[in-house]
């Protein structure tokens, strides 16, 4: 048995929606396996599922080799959830939140002192211990929250979109932190509305939409069918541009989008991005402004489902 | 991809030693009715809030009304506070509500649901933590009623006794206020409820006048009302001529009670959602 995570139709009903449709993956022991998606689409009811606080509706699930419906109990205790929101208790310090779970996880009083202070200096919260968590900035909440999840070294993880709302240098801490658990041997699951996350993080990913799995694969794999990224030009004379978008599609093969700022066209690789400016010079078409990004989710959802998500499930 | 300065500390994020084995049912609730306490310590208002109002009325009542209603505010304050330490010590019980309420929005009740621990624990925890909350409270009641004047004839025995039985009573009460915190949205809506049902059953009661001078109607519910039973109880323990009669009243009201409500908000609690 090689795989952490093996779901076979997986199914989460709520009154009028499915929130989970029919899901079917497989995550490797020892990987990080992403979810990607938007708002709504189920990524935060899947990994409710498999940390067994919810029951599927339909479908199987193993989980450590473990049925999710005849074993939660056995699964409970080999996995840990670090939920949307960082499940700290405001009132209680630091310190005292993880002496809590420490001692609720079986360590002594001592050991659970001891463990605390580890962690607390671990995740580089050991000056913040004694005070309050409702003082605490999201990064640090979110540190305290995933240094909850390993007291006990769990055999997966689930992180539920361990960044959204962090700030770049928190986000990064938490980026590293999770690529250290991962070379630590854990299995990672984690889900996020950020393809940076999910290409920085994730051996494997799947895009999920309205429940479903609408793409399966490495990253490099998902973006070879969306294209490495967007190029953004910004015109120096408005009167260029039309010749500006003969030249684009030709050069890309694809039709160029008008923005507010310029153009944007999709590009395979940064090679490519560099024919399409240097054509342009050559073409004495002058560029005031250029910037090439990765796909943003929503230029992957366009790829894969070949529309834009709709604002119904933006809002969602 | 950068190079992780966090794996410095990462043979520390593992833990060296062997896995322990998860608590059992008792002490989990034991360590949950730590948080409760810890709590206590750093958000000292939340147990006041609630306190404040009932010394206020023992103050106001004392004083404005005493003299007209027992003679003498003296007196009277040897009828009112046995009763004053029952509202307020069934007041606390809302907090019970509230602080599950808040656990379950603030995610924590995830975090212990994933834990490999007794489902109900946090439960228990939280109402061990409350018996520790109505001694406090009730201790400051107390203290306030000796410097007005309250001098109870069953003396410190009777007194206990009589804390002890509003305490069972009230962990009976606070199961209907944790349905509550299951079913509203924010700790706020869990108080405004809960208060809808404590002001009218705390008042129409014996706990600050005699029932006599009021309408039939009204007697007929301040007799039944569970509350009456357990200020005389209270007021028969600390003056020690015990009621026994309203002491049963009491007891079975709490086993009713609980007998209702623990199973129903224990079922809410496991349900998920």
């Amino acid at each position: 048995m090689n795989y952490a995570i093996e779901t076979t139709d997986l199914r989460k009903s709520f009154a009028q929606t499915r929130a989970v449709d029919g899901i079917s993956l497989t995550v490797a022991q020892g990987s990080v396996y992403g979810l990607l998606g938007p708002n709504g689409a189920g990524k935060t009811t899947t990994v409710r599922l498999l940390a067994t606080l919810l029951a599927p509706t339909g479908g199987s699930a193993r989980v450590l080799g473990h049925d999710l419906l005849t074993e939660p109990a056995i699964i409970r205790s080999k996995v840990s959830l670090t939920g949307q929101f960082a499940s700290v208790d405001e009132d209680l310090t630091g310190t005292e939140n993880l002496v809590l779970l420490c001692r609720l996880l079986g360590h002594s009083w001592r050991g659970a002192k001891q463990r605390a202070a580890e962690l607390l200096e671990a995740f580089d919260l050991a000056e913040a211990a004694g005070r309050q968590a409702r003082t605490y900035s999201g990064g640090m909440r979110r540190r305290l929250d995933i240094a909850a999840s390993l007291i006990v070294t769990p055999e997966i993880l689930f992180l539920d979109e361990p960044t959204t709302g962090l700030d770049p240098r928190s986000r990064n801490q938490v980026w590293d932190m999770v690529r250290d658990i991962a070379a630590m041997g854990t299995t990672v699951l984690l889900t996020t509305q950020y393809l940076e996350e999910a290409d920085q993080l994730a051996d494997r990913l799947a895009v999920i939409d309205h429940g479903k799995v609408i793409a399966e694969g490495t990253s490099r794999e998902l973006k070879a069918s969306v294209g490495s990224g967007t190029l953004k030009i910004h015109l120096q004379q408005a009167a260029q541009r039309q010749a500006a978008e003969i030249l684009l599609q030709s050069l890309t093969g694809g039709q160029s989008q008008a923005t507010t700022e310029g153009l944007s066209v999709q590009v395979s690789d940064t090679a490519h991005a560099m024919q399409v400016l240097h054509a342009l010079n050559n073409a004495e078409i002058a560029v005031a402004e250029f910037s090439l990004g990765s796909p943003s989710l929503d230029e992957v959802f366009f790829a894969l489902t070949g529309k834009p998500q709709t604002e119904e499930e933006v809002a969602a | 991809m950068t190079s992780s300065n966090g794996s410095s500390s990462a043979n520390r994020i593992f833990s060296q030693a062997a896995k322990p084995k998860p608590l059992n049912a008792f002490s989990a609730a034991m360590a949950l009715g730590w948080r409760a306490l810890l709590k206590i310590k750093h958000v000292p208002f939340q147990l006041f809030d609630v306190t404040v109002f009932p010394l206020m009325m023992t103050l106001m009542f004392t004083y404005l009304f005493g003299g007209a209603l027992a003679g003498s505010p003296r007196e009277y304050i040897q009828y009112l506070l046995p009763g004053i330490l029952v509202q307020t010590i069934l007041f606390i019980t809302v907090y019970t509500g509230v602080g599950l309420n808040t656990d379950i929005s603030k995610g924590i009740y995830d975090r212990f649901r994933s834990m490999p621990i007794w489902p109900s624990a946090p439960v228990f925890g939280a109402l061990m933590g409350d018996i520790l909350r109505y001694s406090i409270a009730a201790i400051m009641v107390l203290g306030l009623g000796f410097v007005l004047g309250f001098r109870p004839q069953g003396g410190l025995g009777g007194v206990i006794l009589a804390v002890l039985l509003v305490q069972i009573f009230a962990s009976s009460l606070a199961w209907i206020w944790i349905i509550v915190g299951m079913l509203v949205k924010s700790p706020e809506s869990v108080m405004t409820t809960s208060f809808l049902f404590l002001f009218p059953l705390t008042f129409a009661s014996n706990v600050f006048v005699d029932p006599a001078t009021m309408p039939g109607w009204l007697q007929a519910f301040v007799s039944v009302n569970p509350v009456t039973h357990l200020a005389n109880s209270s007021r028969g323990l600390m003056h020690g001529q015990p009621d026994i009669g309203s002491m049963v009243w009491v007891l079975v009201a709490t086993a009713i009670i609980t007998a209702i409500f623990a199973p129903i908000a224990l079922r809410m609690y496991h349900r998920e959602r």
